[in-house]
């Protein structure tokens, strides 16, 4: 009766300001926990175990009533997944000793840098697999199930959402405890959402195996599984700005308005291109809200917004963090990062007109996507300079420490693709390198190069200080994965060029009666060895991160690590280092 | 925290006094210039740009801008000139008969160019980009012809297809022998032999001994009694060693009991008269035109 009564008292005293500071309040009385904290403790116990109900419910009904199979195997997962967690929360609840909120909350944390070492390997292998197909169509092994048309959905999404999803689960999760001298608010909500994010990679991959999708690039699962990813989204949302909010600094660190920015857009851009029109409730299909251009406006704003968020905003965030701490030197300007921060979020969301130059948009929309994508070449630089400057007084660390080299050496191909972008905007350029490679090439050196390096190299710093390690297990195997990942990276990029360039001057190509050089087929056979060459490079993008994670799992094993006096004091967990004077949350 | 700033000696600068986790700090630098001039020529030029072309929605309406570029204009006047650029040959061709094309050079130039494009783009899928076709699609370099070799015989085949379903269509149907039951496997063995040894290849002389009887009785009459075929039913000349599906003795087995009945789609809806017309020169240039 008591957490009613609990509950009771905090909707009916005082205004919704007031109730929010004590809300607050009781967070931060550190040490002691008091009894409402107890009772608010198990206030959300009961919450949680609700939520669990409802969704068990939810599954169950699309399991048994469901009108088509995907749907009914998704509500068993729902199900089962549900059932899980009640069952985990009824036999933990809340008590005075064990719930001594202390320190950062970094369970939910370790869980999310083990997925993501887990999904990129799978990503990195289905993209290198459909990479092989593209050269030799037999591996497609004339299965529905194993064709490239549900694989590449599933490449992607397992490494922008899965992969990359989770690096940023991992990273702001710990960043914004750590810069705000704050524990991640909530018992249950972190754990819910890392476990419920990865049950969204699940239900969304499993659907494109079964042939379920919206047809929306990079928005492919269909509508219930995007509700639910709402839920997971909002919950993250709050436990950021709670976090945020009870913060014990004055100032709110940089990385921290990159990932919310990222966090509330991507929001935003989630829910108005999933507009859908279910045609049944108990059904995997639906139709889209906007038709025609307007359809595909709206598909590009979220398009390229995906990339100007999710893969550019967050992951600025982690170089943020990472690199300074890593080499242990100032950010290199705070006005820069303040005018580049604006100016990037201000001027992205405008340019996704630029995916659909020479189409049936009207000619005022791709002039602003063009000049919008121009303008933002600077501010996207603005991030880079930032993070590269940063080592000045430390450029050494670039030659001793291969971790710091993976993080420099993304923020260089986050330089090469933010110009290339803009470039490639241009409707000139655009008119030779739309639908070609060159696309897939320039995507390849902003996601492999990109946010691939600089999530290896946060991943390389957060598990010896999340599971308390002197150091990484091995300094030569990130040497090796280094190397490895650039190597792959060049063959990618270079042969994605050659291809691009070449098929596009193909299409081009006119005889002097006017009539077509080259027939289609022709310009694919073009592309056999560069895709070759490509798939080659990809294999060793595949096997470096295969390094990456038997590294991590023998540092987290505890082995003895067989190069540490290679590594540098910020390998170590901050507990462990001599003389940093990092301060624990209250 | 503003009172804990610190002076950087590496840098030689003052930072901005916030610290977070113990030893994150930010420089206080300025933006440096060039980067600041090259955002504000960015600016500058996309201004311009918007100026000339077509750039901003009104409540009704958009800005034109100076040049008043549209791009459906550019592209409709493009196309055009294209056209334009290829006139008088089309229109040559299109008055000009069909066997006479070969007689004016220029005309057989463009007809062949013509030919090769749409072939590329419409053909080459099924038969090969070098017309040499595969299993189940005829190779057009030889000149062995199923339904005619004659210009107009091909004209006829591209514009209505084969069993396409169009109401022109070429059509005929070898029967199933095998899956209507009309022959039992030995015999459709027997006579799979006798054709194969038709064309030299070698055979059970004493299964296509009995075969030659069961040949006489079922196939003779559309393939002929001497195998050679009948363009006027599409029926395959089975002496000359060519094999639509492939000549070994399974191959041939299968082609008896199903009948095959391959199919090639009508492209009179797809390709204007002259694009048919300079692919059938095409086609009958490739080798094996009669």
């Amino acid at each position: 009766m008591i957490h009613i009564k609990v509950a009771f008292l905090l909707v009916s005293n005082g205004s919704v300001g007031a109730k929010l500071g004590l809300n607050f309040g009781f967070f931060n009385q550190g040490g002691v926990v008091s009894d409402t904290a107890i009772e608010r403790s198990r206030v959300g116990d009961f919450l949680a175990i609700g939520s669990a109900l409802l969704f068990a419910a939810i599954g169950a009904l699309f399991a048994t009533a469901g009108k088509d199979l995907p749907i009914q195997i998704h509500g068993g997962l729902i199900a089962v997944a549900a059932a899980l967690a009640l069952i985990y929360i009824i036999t933990h609840p809340t008590n005075r000793v064990a719930d001594r909120a202390e320190g950062y909350f970094d369970g939910p944390i370790r869980l999310a840098t083990l997925a993501a070492v887990m999904w990129g390997v799978v990503g990195f292998l289905a993209g290198d697999l459909i990479a092989w197909q593209l050269a030799f169509p037999v591996l497609n092994f004339d299965l529905p199930w194993t064709s490239f048309g549900r694989l590449r959905p599933l490449h992607t999404s397992a490494v922008i959402f899965a992969f990359g999803g989770n690096v940023l689960l991992a990273t702001s999760l710990y960043i914004v405890q750590r810069t705000s001298r704050a524990r991640l608010a909530g018992k249950w909500s972190p754990w819910f959402i890392v476990w419920g994010y990865q049950l969204f990679i699940v239900l969304a991959a499993s659907s494109y195996v079964l042939g379920v999708t919206q047809g929306k690039e990079y928005a492919e699962p269909e509508w219930y599984v995007d509700l639910y990813l709402t839920v997971v989204w909002v919950a993250y949302l709050l436990v950021f700005l709670v976090t945020l909010w009870k913060r014990e600094e004055p100032h709110i660190y940089v990385a921290n308005w990159f990932f919310l920015a990222f966090i509330v857009t991507v929001a935003m851009l989630h829910l108005v291109n999933n507009l859908t029109v279910p045609v049944s409730l108990l059904g995997s299909q639906s139709y889209a809200l906007f038709a025609g251009v307007q359809g595909a406006m709206t598909q590009w704003w979220y398009g390229h917004n995906a990339v100007g968020f999710f893969l550019t905003a967050g992951f600025l965030g982690i170089m943020y963090y990472f690199i300074p701490k890593r080499v242990e030197r100032p950010i290199y300007s705070y006005r820069l990062s303040i005018v580049h921060f604006w100016s990037l979020i201000f001027l992205y969301i405008w340019a996704g007109p630029h995916h659909l130059h020479y189409t049936a948009l009207p000619d005022w929309a791709q002039t602003l996507g063009m000049t919008f994508s121009i303008m933002l070449w600077m501010p996207s630089w603005g991030g880079m300079i930032n993070g590269l400057m940063t080592l000045s007084g430390a450029w050494d660390r670039l030659r001793t420490d291969a971790v710091v080299r993976l993080l420099v050496v993304s923020v260089a191909f986050y330089g090469m693709s933010t110009f290339e972008g803009p470039l490639m905007s241009i409707k000139a350029v655009n008119s030779l390198s739309h639908y070609t490679e060159w696309t897939v090439g320039h995507v390849h050196s902003g996601a492999l190069g990109w946010v691939g390096m600089v999530s290896f190299g946060a991943i390389y710093c957060l598990v010896p200080w999340l599971w308390k390690r002197e150091g990484l297990y091995s300094m030569r195997m990130v040497e090796w994965h280094f190397w490895l990942a650039t190597i792959g990276l060049v063959l990618y990029i270079t042969s994605m060029w050659v291809a691009g360039i070449t098929e596009g001057l193909m299409w081009r190509a006119y005889d002097s009666l006017g009539f077509l050089k080259y027939s289609f087929i022709e310009t694919v056979e073009a592309k056999h060895w560069p895709y070759i060459i490509r798939a080659t490079g990809g294999l060793l993008f595949l096997a470096g991160s295969l390094l990456m994670a038997i590294n991590v799992w023998r540092t987290i094993r505890g082995d003895e690590p067989v190069d540490i006096k290679d590594q540098p004091r910020s390998a170590a967990a901050p507990e462990l280092r001599p003389g940093v004077v990092a301060v624990p949350a209250q | 925290m503003a009172s804990d700033k610190h002076f950087d000696e590496v840098t030689g600068t003052e930072t901005t006094g916030h610290v977070w986790d113990g030893d994150l700090r930010e420089l206080n630098k300025p933006l440096p210039k060039w980067w600041l001039y090259v955002l504000y020529a960015c600016i500058v030029w996309s201004i311009g740009y918007w100026a000339v072309y077509p750039a901003w929605p009104t409540m009704s309406d958009y800005t034109k801008g100076y040049w008043n570029y549209s791009q459906r204009a550019a592209v409709t006047q493009e196309v055009a000139d294209a056209k334009a650029a290829q006139d008088k040959y089309r229109v040559a061709l299109s008055q000009t008969p069909l066997a006479d094309v070969g007689k004016n050079p220029e005309l057989l130039q463009f007809a062949l160019a013509g030919g090769q494009a749409t072939f590329g783009e419409n053909c080459a899928a099924c038969h090969g980009r070098g017309a040499q076709g595969g299993v189940g699609y005829p190779n057009l370099n030889d000149d062995d012809w199923i339904w005619g070799g004659q210009l107009d015989n091909i004209q006829q085949t591209i514009s209505y297809g084969i069993r396409s379903g169009h109401a022109k269509t070429r059509d005929s149907a070898m029967p199933r022998f095998g899956l209507d039951g009309a022959l039992d496997a030995a015999k459709i063995g027997d006579v799979a032999n006798y054709v194969r040894s038709l064309s030299g290849l070698e055979a059970d002389k004493t299964a296509a001994g009995r075969g030659a009887a069961v040949f006489a009785e079922n196939c003779a009459v559309c393939h002929g009694a001497d195998g050679k075929g009948n363009q006027e039913l599409g029926a395959p000349n089975l002496t000359d060693g060519i094999w639509l599906y492939g000549n070994g003795q399974e191959n041939v087995v299968t082609s008896i009991s199903t009948g095959r009945g391959g199919i090639m789609p009508a492209w009179d809806a797809r390709l204007d008269p002259v694009s048919v017309k300079m692919l059938a020169v095409y086609v009958h240039s490739l080798g094996g035109g009669k």
